[in-house]
Formats: structure tokens, C-alpha cells, sequence
């Protein structure tokens, strides 16, 4: 009713595979991608800084670790320490070079976090399932180590932190404490569409239907001429390339500048909630759950203490905490009874219900 | 080739030189490896059972400690608040089975084990509403435990050893001896291990999986709570002891999964590895290895044996 495919022909083999193949489809994206850049002038900087940089940066990252466990079915705990590659690799090219433009390094780093998945990617090969996370957990913890062990990687400051320098595109300044969150969030948002389209070509072609086939079955995709050692270590180096730009992202267009600590275990398994509440193996899914999982804590925070206040109960902020932890763990176990595919489940359900309103089926 | 000599060789000359050092080191890890052991145990006896990897196992041993402390702190006698905080155990794993595992039966394994992070979460805030956020003592002296040090003079040196670890690694063994007994001569046991080998298969022959699951959260909590009491007489107990948790998930894979022989060895491999990694190695690369050192070791186990030691062999078929 409100969306139909009827009167579409698929005329060659080029439409059939399209990622859109439904024109209204089309349309919804176009006007949503219109929307997100009409959000940078419209909206506030509260909303532009504390929620939608983060927010897209969380879905980049989110994209990166559902190459690698949503298409190919190797689990990783070790995304935290990928995103943190990404960002010390920026750090050092853009003050070793600060001519260079440091947008290309930020595509850069991507590469140096490529290269350190790979190499932690190699006991892929022997190792599966949970054995295969706790492995990836190896990295995690001697990653982190390193951050704070190598002085290098700060060159050599005091307070061993990473922090923003000013740096300009045009004249404009787009990093550093001078740059609005209007221009970070412009500059954020382009990166993320560009990424996530090249992950929607990967996913939708002949690479990606080599990390579907292994995920599947390895034996069966090897015995079909699908080599397994190229194949996993790839989806290891897109995988952690997409974490070490989200992590370069995080860094220098969020919070302006961090510490080792932003890359602990829990980052890890903060980006690994979104993949799996927002659906293994699809890329909106990623952004569903990066959705669901960091602005749902900001909007409880803000919407608990005005739904408690009427009844008499005034709460400390420390409560609130310990309240939004009970309630985002209480979501999370609701939400995998409910629909354990995730998000983009119910999405499709949306879709195909929409396709034939007012009829059943 | 200076590097080298200090890698491979010095480390050794300096245990040959001061053997009552080494003694201490390889103690001090065989306790923890200990301590590392029973926390495994707990993972162990769910994924056994019920094939659901419990990242919550962390945060149970931190929560038994915690309702122990707490109880205690409010006047109830330390061994009544003992029982009262392994009650709370029982109703957790009853109110686990009905609320998160029984609509989860048949998910994939990935979707379980997403689950016990809900649970995770949901524990944390709840503990920290309840308790508060301060770390506190472990009642050791109400609940009879030993103190104080021994030293020994040995070996041209002195060797301390806590009365504390002396217990810890008697109580663990202890509970190591009667988890093997249960579940190779009692009823329920049996049961267990038909579980384990297979769900359909035992439910077939009349096993309640339900009651089986209720039953081995418990054995966990109680395993969890047992943990809780020995950590937190280590080092106190606050919800920072859940970390120390993740380091029971190299324990597991060494061992492999379903192993429980595999979980104390593993432990014990562990624990000694990490110490002595640490004090004679770790200055070479600047100290605090003790990090990282336990998934490295675990992971070299690893390529050697994908299932662990002593894991179920993996056999792959199309």
C-alpha cells in the first residue's frame, strides 16, 4: 500500500543486484542522508555533540566489528584495542606530518589498524567460536598495554594522553578546540556515508559472499575453492580498519583528546552489545544498535528523574546511574527474547508489513 | 645479543642463585592459579550443562560477596549471613532459569551468551543500588579464617607464606573433591553429565532440563560464592573483582570448556606462568605484563591444541 514493488521490472543483472532495488527505497535514503546533513544547521550542539557524533562514530565502529562477526562469524573481543591503533596511528602521522591534510590521515591510520588485525587474526585459522574471543581478548590486553607502556606513541608528553591539535581544511578548523561540533559533525557524518557505502559493496559482492559462505560452513566454503587463511584474515583487516577510523574519529572529532583508558575491555564489549542488538550481518543493524545502545542511557538519564519526581522520590544522580544500568541490562535480555536476530529483524518485519497493508500477507 | 642473553639467560641464573625467590614466586602462583581455578570451575559447570558461556559469573562472585558483607554488617552472625547469601544464590539461578534461559532455550550459542552480559549489567546496578559503590573488608575473622604469615627459613633464604592461601587452596581442593564426587556418584550428578552429552538425549530418558539448569546455577553461585569469600579476603571486595574474573577466561580456554580437571590445571598453569613471567621477565619490557602474559600463554596453548588441554575434541563434519 504505502510501498510497493509492483511496475518495477529488473530488466538486467545489474538492477536485480542492487542494494536499493525498490524505488521508494531509494527515495527513504536519499531524503534520510538529506535529513542528516539538514541536521547540522537545524539542530543544537548538545544534540550535535554529546548524541549524533557519537552516535555515528559508535555505528562506524559497530559496521567494523559486523564485517567480522556478522559476515564472517569469527567473534572478537578485541575492537576496543583496534579502535586504539586507529587513533595513536593518527596521532603519530598528523604531528609527524602536520602538513599533510589530516583527513587523509584519518583514512590512513585505518591501514595500521588493518595490519595489527591482521596479524591477530592469524590464529583465526585454528581457533573457533568462543576460544577464538578469548584469543582476541590477547590482543585486547596487550594492545592496552602497550598505549601505556610506549611513550612513543604520545611523543613522549607528560600526561601520556592524546590530545587534539588545531588543524584546518580550507581555512575552516575542523579538529582541535576551535572547531564548532557543527563542522565535526558535517565532517563525521561524510566519513561514515562514504564508509558504509564501500561496506555495502564489500558485503553485497564477491568478497562478501566469500565471508558468508565461510560463516556459514568453513569446510563446505573450502572444499567449493573459497580459501580460508585469505578470506578470514581479510575480513580481520576491513574489520579493524572500519574500528581504527571510528577509533581516530572517536578521539579527535569527539572528546577532543583521551587516554589509553578509552580503549578498555568494556569499549569492546559496548561496540559488541550494538552488533548483536542490532542484528549480525546487517549493516542498518549497526546503526540501530549503535542507536539503541548509546542514546538510550542518555535518554534514560534524562527521562528518569522526571518520571520519579512527580511520586515524591527525589533521586541522586548516583542512583540514576545505578538505575540506568539495571534498566539497559533489563533491555538487553528483553530485547534477545523478544527478537533474538536484533533490530534489523523487526525492521524487515516493518517493511514486508508495510509492503502489503492492508493485507495480511 | 645483550638482548638475548637477558631473555634467555639471566632470568635463570638469577632463579639458580636465589632458589628460596623462585620457591616464593612458584607459590604465590600456585595460589592464585588456585583462586583462578575456582572461578573457572563456575563457567565450567554452566557451559557444561547448559552449553551457555556465563559472562555473569564474574559478577556473581562479586555479588555472593557482597550480600555475605553486607548481611553481616547489619548485625546478622557471620554463618547465618553465609547460608542467608547461598539462599540468595538459589534464587537468582531459580529466577535466572524462569526469567532469561527457559525463553532462550535453542538460541544460538552467541545469543546466550549476549544474554548473561543483559544479566551482567543488571547485576552491577542492582548491587551497586543495594550495597553502594565502596569497596569493603572480607569478614575473615568471623568466619574462622586464618591469618597472619608463616615464614620459613629455607634454601639460604625465607619464605613467607600467608595462612590465608593455606586455606584457600584447602578449601578449593576440597570443593574441587566434592564437586567430582557429586556429579560421578550421585543421582542428580548423573543427570548432569547426561545433559552435558547431549540435551535431546537426556531429555528423552525423563531429565528435567529446566531443574538440571536451576541446579547447576546454583553449584555455580555456590562455587561463586566461595570465590567471592577468598578473593575478597585477598584483596577486599568491590566490584573492581569482577575484572580479575576475565582473567579465569584463559583459565577456561587452556583447560577447554567443558573440562573440570581442565579448569584446575589450567589455573595452576596459569598462575604460576603469570607470576613467574612477571617477576623475572616483566622488568625486561618495563613491568605490569601481568596483564596480557595469561592470554598470550593461553593462546600459545592454543595453536598447539585448539580445543585446550583437555577439551572435548573437535570433530568437523560436512
Amino acid at each position: 500500500m504505502f510501498y510497493r514493488e509492483a511496475g518495477q521490472f529488473k530488466t538486467n543483472y545489474v538492477s536485480d543486484s542492487a542494494i536499493f532495488p525498490l524505488r521508494e527505497d531509494r527515495i527513504g535514503i536519499g531524503l534520510i542522508i538529506a535529513a542528516a546533513y539538514a541536521l547540522a544547521f537545524l539542530g543544537n550542539d548538545f544534540l550535535l555533540q554529546a548524541v549524533m557524533i557519537p552516535f555515528l562514530i559508535f555505528s562506524l565502529a559497530s559496521i567494523g566489528l559486523n564485517i567480522l562477526t556478522g559476515y564472517t562469524g569469527l567473534l572478537s573481543l578485541g575492537t576496543g584495542a583496534f579502535m586504539g591503533v586507529g587513533a595513536y596511528a593518527c596521532y603519530k602521522l598528523m604531528t609527524a606530518f602536520p602538513d599533510v591534510n589530516v583527513i587523509v590521515w584519518i583514512f590512513v591510520s585505518g591501514f595500521f589498524s588493518a595490519a595489527i588485525g591482521a596479524l591477530f587474526g592469524l590464529p583465526s585459522l585454528r581457533i573457533k567460536g568462543f576460544y577464538l574471543a578469548v584469543a582476541t581478548l590477547a590482543a585486547q590486553f596487550f594492545l592496552q598495554w602497550c598505549f601505556i607502556r610506549i611513550p612513543w606513541l604520545v611523543n613522549y608528553n607528560v600526561s601520556g594522553a592524546l590530545d587534539a591539535p588545531l588543524r584546518t581544511f580550507f581555512g575552516v578548523p575542523i579538529m582541535g578546540p576551535n572547531a564548532t561540533p557543527q563542522t565535526r559533525y558535517l565532517l563525521v557524518l561524510t566519513i561514515v556515508i562514504l564508509l558504509t557505502w564501500l561496506a555495502s559493496n564489500l558485503v553485497h559482492g564477491r568478497i562478501g559472499r566469500m565471508w558468508i559462505a565461510i560463516r556459514d560452513m568453513d569446510l563446505a566454503a573450502e572444499l567449493m575453492g573459497i580459501r580460508p587463511l585469505q578470506t578470514k584474515l581479510l575480513a580481520f583487516a576491513v574489520s579493524s580498519y572500519y574500528c581504527g577510523v571510528a577509533g581516530a574519529l572517536l578521539v579527535f572529532l569527539w572528546y577532543g583528546g583521551a587516554e589509553y583508558d578509552v580503549f578498555n575491555i568494556n569499549q569492546s564489549f559496548f561496540i559488541l552489545f550494538m552488533v548483536i542488538i542490532g542484528g549480525l550481518g546487517s549493516l542498518i543493524g549497526s546503526f540501530f544498535g549503535a542507536a539503541l545502545i548509546f542514546i538510550l542511557p542518555i535518554v534514560l538519564g534524562i527521562v528518569l528523574p522526571a518520571v520519579l519526581s512527580p511520586f515524591g522520590i527525589s533521586v541522586g544522580s548516583d542512583t540514576i546511574e545505578h538505575l540506568r544500568f539495571m534498566i539497559v541490562g533489563a533491555l538487553i535480555i528483553f530485547f534477545l527474547i523478544v527478537e533474538p536476530h536484533g533490530l534489523a529483524r523487526l525492521w524487515q518485519i516493518g517493511k514486508q508489513k508495510l509492503l502489503v497493508w492492508p493485507f495480511p500477507y | 645479543m645483550d638482548i638475548l642473553y637477558k631473555v634467555f639467560i639471566e632470568p635463570f641464573v638469577f632463579m639458580g642463585e636465589a632458589p628460596d625467590l623462585l620457591i616464593q614466586t612458584l607459590w604465590e602462583g600456585l595460589v592464585s592459579g588456585v583462586l583462578y581455578a575456582l572461578i573457572a570451575l563456575g563457567f565450567v559447570l554452566i557451559f557444561k550443562a547448559s552449553g551457555v558461556f556465563n559472562f555473569a559469573q564474574g559478577i556473581m562472585v562479586v555479588f555472593a560477596a557482597l550480600i555475605l558483607v553486607g548481611l553481616y554488617e547489619k548485625g546478622v552472625p557471620a554463618f547465618l549471613a553465609l547460608i542467608l547469601a547461598a539462599l540468595a544464590m538459589l534464587v537468582l539461578a531459580v529466577v535466572v532459569e524462569r526469567v532469561v534461559l527457559r525463553p532462550l532455550v535453542n538460541q544460538p550459542d552467541i545469543i546466550l551468551f549476549m544474554a548473561t552480559f543483559g544479566l551482567t549489567y543488571l547485576l552491577i546496578g542492582f548491587g551497586e543500588l543495594i550495597f553502594g559503590g565502596n569497596p569493603r573488608e572480607m569478614i575473615t575473622e568471623a568466619l574462622l579464617l586464618p591469618q597472619g604469615t608463616t615464614e620459613i627459613d629455607a634454601l639460604g633464604g625465607s619464605i613467607r607464606i600467608q595462612h590465608l592461601d593455606v586455606a584457600a587452596a584447602v578449601i578449593a581442593s576440597l570443593m574441587i573433591g566434592l564437586l567430582a564426587v557429586f556429579f560421578s556418584k550421585t543421582r542428580i550428578g548423573r543427570a548432569l553429565r547426561a545433559v552435558a552429552d547431549s540435551h535431546k538425549a537426556a531429555l528423552s530418558v525423563g531429565i528435567s532440563l529446566n531443574q538440571i539448569w536451576v541446579i547447576v546455577w546454583f553449584a555455580a553461585g555456590l562455587v561463586a560464592l566461595v570465590a567471592g569469600i577468598m578473593w575478597g579476603a585477598r584483596s577486599g571486595v568491590s566490584f573492581s573483582l569482577q575484572i580479575i574474573a576475565l582473567k579465569a577466561l584463559p583459565v577456561l580456554i587452556l583447560g577447554g570448556f567443558t573440562s573440570i580437571p581442565g579448569a584446575i590445571i589450567g589455573g595452576l598453569i596459569i598462575g604460576v606462568g603469570e607470576k613467574l613471567g612477571e617477576f623475572y621477565w616483566g622488568p625486561l619490557v618495563g613491568g605490569g605484563i601481568e596483564t596480557w602474559l595469561a592470554y598470550v600463554i593461553a593462546l600459545l596453548f592454543l595453536l598447539y591444541r585448539p580445543q585446550g588441554l583437555f577439551g572435548e575434541k573437535i570433530i568437523e563434519r560436512i
